[in-house]
């Protein structure tokens, strides 16, 4: 196409990152890669209706430390995605829009997505150990 | 010299006049999954960190509110992941059949996705 030679307009990496920056990219991060938990779940849901011994594949997968790994980087991205989503709604219905609230908000995020991280591992360590 | 009307010479090229519904099913999709997966992740460290047997699973996928709420998870789930990534699609692929050819995988992908999670959550909590 004839548009390929034609100057660009300044992209990402011009701007020096800012939190608003920063966290909308992760945003949308977070999103893509949380597409391979989705098919995780498939896998999961699959191996259970095929049986306790197909099951058993997706229990040793979960389980392995790749497993452990993979499940502590999907919760994260789950509740920053979460968190930031909720982030977005309020910006839907016009409200945090000042400079001053948008870093707020978005100092916020970052908390309460590490925060609930937090809670709900400490959650899965509370069944772990009363199992 | 073109015989094409004018209007035959636009049409096609505008708005595909769907770009209100994709951004509201977003949102309302958004709203669910708020509840719906904090439900989901607790539910999942009981069964997988917490060590559940699989009968103590289908037990607990069996009582309707389990398996009600995991049906509208998956579904709510992938219709908004189907109309995330498909932006992201937009954005970023310009090439036309690649771009095509993505839409097109991540459309099926998620519809398959979606019955095959959903045909195993209805097995599952109906006895397996």
């Amino acid at each position: 196409m004839a548009l390929r030679d034609r100057p660009l307009s300044p992209h990402l990496q011009v701007y020096r990152p800012q939190l608003t920056s920063v966290l909308s990219i992760f945003h949308r991060l977070t999103g893509v890669f949380l597409a391979s938990g989705a098919a995780m779940l498939v896998c999961w849901l699959l191996t259970a209706a095929a049986g306790p011994e197909y099951y058993a594949w997706s229990e040793w997968f979960l389980t392995s430390w790749l497993g452990y790994a993979l499940l502590a980087a999907w919760s994260y991205c789950l509740f920053y995605h979460l968190c930031n989503g909720i982030r977005h709604l309020f910006w839907d219905i016009g409200i945090g829009f000042s400079l001053k609230a948008t870093y707020a908000s978005g100092v916020l995020t970052v908390l309460a997505s590490l925060g609930l991280t937090g809670l709900s591992w400490g959650l899965g360590l509370l069944f772990y150990f009363t199992r | 010299m073109r015989i094409q009307t004018p209007l035959a010479r636009v049409r096609h090229l505008g708005s595909a006049k769907e770009g209100a519904d994709h951004w509201w099913w977003q949102r309302l999709t958004a709203l669910m999954l708020v509840p719906l997966s904090l439900w989901f992740v607790a539910s999942i460290w009981w069964i997988i960190v917490g060590g559940a047997s699989y009968e103590a699973f289908q037990d607990w996928l069996s009582g309707p509110v389990a398996a009600i709420l995991m049906l509208l998870f998956i579904g709510m789930m992938f219709y908004h992941l189907k109309l995330g990534l498909q932006v992201v699609i937009e954005d970023y692929v310009h090439n036309k059949l690649f771009k095509w050819t993505f839409l097109v995988v991540l459309n099926l992908g998620c519809l398959i996705g979606a019955v095959a999670a959903l045909y195993s959550t209805v097995a599952v909590a109906l006895g397996g």
